[in-house]
């Protein structure tokens, strides 16, 4: 691993404390490890293999040709804003009204950053439902509160339980982030399992900061909305983006629908900070909304027989290995070779060049697991998963 | 236990792009077990859903086989009773033709002739189509290049562009 030491001539502190507290991305050193390596097969991605499909490329590119090259409003432009509010709709059943209650961002990324710096203060809890996305524990740190993991394990499906949550909430606590379909453990929960989850939320009054980029991409049941669960909207703030539906992770784009408080409070510091998101990927968005059913449904159709594979075949290697009802990720325990996470990622990397990302990155309970991505071609599946089996073998307690 | 028709057409959607796919894979991804999945491929065979297992070849970068491919336009008069469909039957015969379609339009039938020699593809055309009765007139259009067939598109570099890890 590179080490960087930096010299610098100032007398006074030159980084924020909040900055200063918090580790680089797990992920970025596997990314620095597997970039060194020639032919080594990636499982380590956290992104469509598709390119973006045609006709929002192209509307993208019309929009240029006819000038469109200013800022939009700050929240976006209305008609995207309207066709966000039509599509939550129609898809998941809960209205968001597109004047007041929908942002633009840049990616749900941002959406993550502003949900909780509009709304939580330093020394607050929020609650982060492990293993989750890497970004929300150092997002609720650097705001200077406290995130506060509640893990998920393979007992309950990497699902999360009212007693798990209600094990965790203290005087303090003030939110808590969820997503269903999660990565890295590809875990949904269905209306039922959440609504358990509501209930502790209204007993404890917390907000919800429910990231449902996965929606589309849940295979055996349909996607449930948070806000859509009874009395939810009010506490809930829906996070979502084009990155992995459309295959559209490089346009930056994604959005926010929460009640008219939050998203206003939500709406100062994107002013500030942004401005507004990228004109010509507004434009392929709402090309994406309008016209791209089909082409996420054939999306999704491939993405169910990848994953079907992958768990069949991670099985018989010898890696028990759940069904993921959704997202792109298997995430196999590693136990029968007796490695932690950490060792059987680095080691499968080095031995058999396939690079997976240990499960720990994801924070607590993701132990003892590594996520496998199936976003990538059958061909490379099919190599991987011998090579792991081998790998396996010869590992093997 | 048979496979539930969700998956049959699964299968087919599978198929019609990876031909080759192995069976017992072909079984992980429909998450079926194996001998159902053949038994269910024999199903369609026999109801001639699928027909063949193609492969789609850039001729072009074949150097050692001459290729070349015609799109004839062909007007005919339709006969009593049974319209085009006796007039295509004949024609669909012939090894040289690859493909046959009944249009709507200036004219009636598409025929694409594939053979080795321009010359071939003439005689075809003078010899063999124009001298059927019902045959009015045909036009022959040379294939120059092939851009995309069958929904696959050539000589594109399918490159992944992804980081090889990534959040
Ligand atoms: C759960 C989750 N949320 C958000 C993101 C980031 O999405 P975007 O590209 O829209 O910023 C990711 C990307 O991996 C993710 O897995």
């Amino acid at each position: 691993m590179k080490q960087h030491t930096v010299q610098t001539t100032t007398k006074k502190k030159r980084l924020s404390r909040a900055v200063s507290s918090i580790e680089p991305s797990g992920i970025r050193r596997f990314f620095d490890l597997a970039a060194t390596m020639e032919d080594c097969i990636s499982l380590g991605v956290g992104e469509p293999d598709f390119v973006t499909p045609w006709n929002v490329r192209e509307a993208s590119m019309a929009s240029l040709e006819q000038g469109y090259t200013s800022y939009t409003s700050n929240a976006g432009m209305i008609e995207l804003r309207t066709a966000i509010s039509g599509y939550m709709f129609d898809r998941f059943g809960v209205g968001y009204d597109p004047e007041e209650e929908i942002i633009v961002t840049v990616g749900a990324s941002e959406a993550i950053d502003l949900a909780i710096r509009a709304t939580i203060d330093p020394g607050d809890e929020v609650l982060v439902a492990t293993p989750a996305f890497v970004s929300y524990e150092p997002l609720v740190t650097m705001s200077g509160a406290v995130p506060v993991p509640v893990p998920t394990d393979a007992s309950t499906d990497f699902k999360l339980t009212k007693e798990r949550l209600e094990a965790a909430i203290t005087e303090r606590s003030r939110a808590i982030i969820l997503s269903f379909p999660n990565n890295p453990t590809g875990a949904v929960m269905n209306d039922v399992e959440l609504q358990a989850i509501a209930e502790v939320a209204e007993a404890h009054d917390l907000l919800v900061f429910s990231d449902e980029i996965y929606a589309e991409l849940s295979y055996d049941t349909p996607h449930t909305a948070f806000s859509a669960l009874n009395r939810m909207r009010d506490r809930t703030v829906l996070i979502s983006g084009f990155s992995k539906a459309f295959a559209m992770t490089g346009w930056r784009l994604g959005y926010v629908c929460a009640p008219n408080d939050i998203t206003q409070a939500m709406l100062k510091i994107h002013q500030y900070s942004l401005m507004c998101a990228p004109t010509p990927a507004q434009h392929g968005a709402l090309e994406a909304l309008r016209n791209g059913r089909e082409t996420v449904e054939k999306m999704t159709n491939s993405y169910r027989a990848r994953r079907n594979y992958i768990v069949h075949a991670l099985n018989e290697a010898g890696l028990t290995c759940r069904f993921p009802g959704g997202s792109f990720y298997a995430f196999p325990s590693v136990e029968a070779t007796g490695m932690d996470d950490e060792t059987f990622a680095e080691q499968l990397l080095i031995e058999e060049k396939v690079a997976v990302v240990p499960g720990s990155v994801f924070g607590k309970g993701g132990e003892g697991h590594v996520r496998c991505s199936y976003a990538t071609s059958m061909d490379a599946l099919q190599t991987a998963t011998a090579r792991i089996e081998a790998f396996v073998q010869r590992h093997a307690q | 236990m048979a496979v539930t028709k969700e998956k049959e057409l699964e299968l087919i959607r599978i198929l019609e792009h990876h031909g080759r796919i192995e069976t017992d894979v072909l079984a992980k991804m429909l998450d079926e077990n194996e001998d159902d999945v053949k038994n269910c491929m024999k199903k369609l065979e026999d109801e001639k859903i699928i027909l063949s297992y193609g492969a789609i070849i850039d001729w072009n970068k074949v150097t050692t086989e001459d290729h070349i491919a015609a799109m004839i336009d062909v007007k005919v008069t339709p006969q009593r009773e049974v319209g085009f469909d006796e007039v295509a039957a004949r024609i669909q015969r012939f090894p040289e033709v690859t493909a046959l379609y009944l249009m709507s339009g200036t004219y009636d039938l598409s025929v694409m002739v594939e053979g080795q020699t321009m010359e071939g593809v003439a005689r075809f055309v003078s010899n063999k189509l124009s001298t059927l009765d019902a045959v009015l007139s045909t036009t022959t259009h040379f294939r120059l290049k092939k851009y995309k067939h069958d929904g696959v598109i050539f000589n594109q570099e399918e490159k992944d562009r992804r980081m090889v890890v990534s959040p």
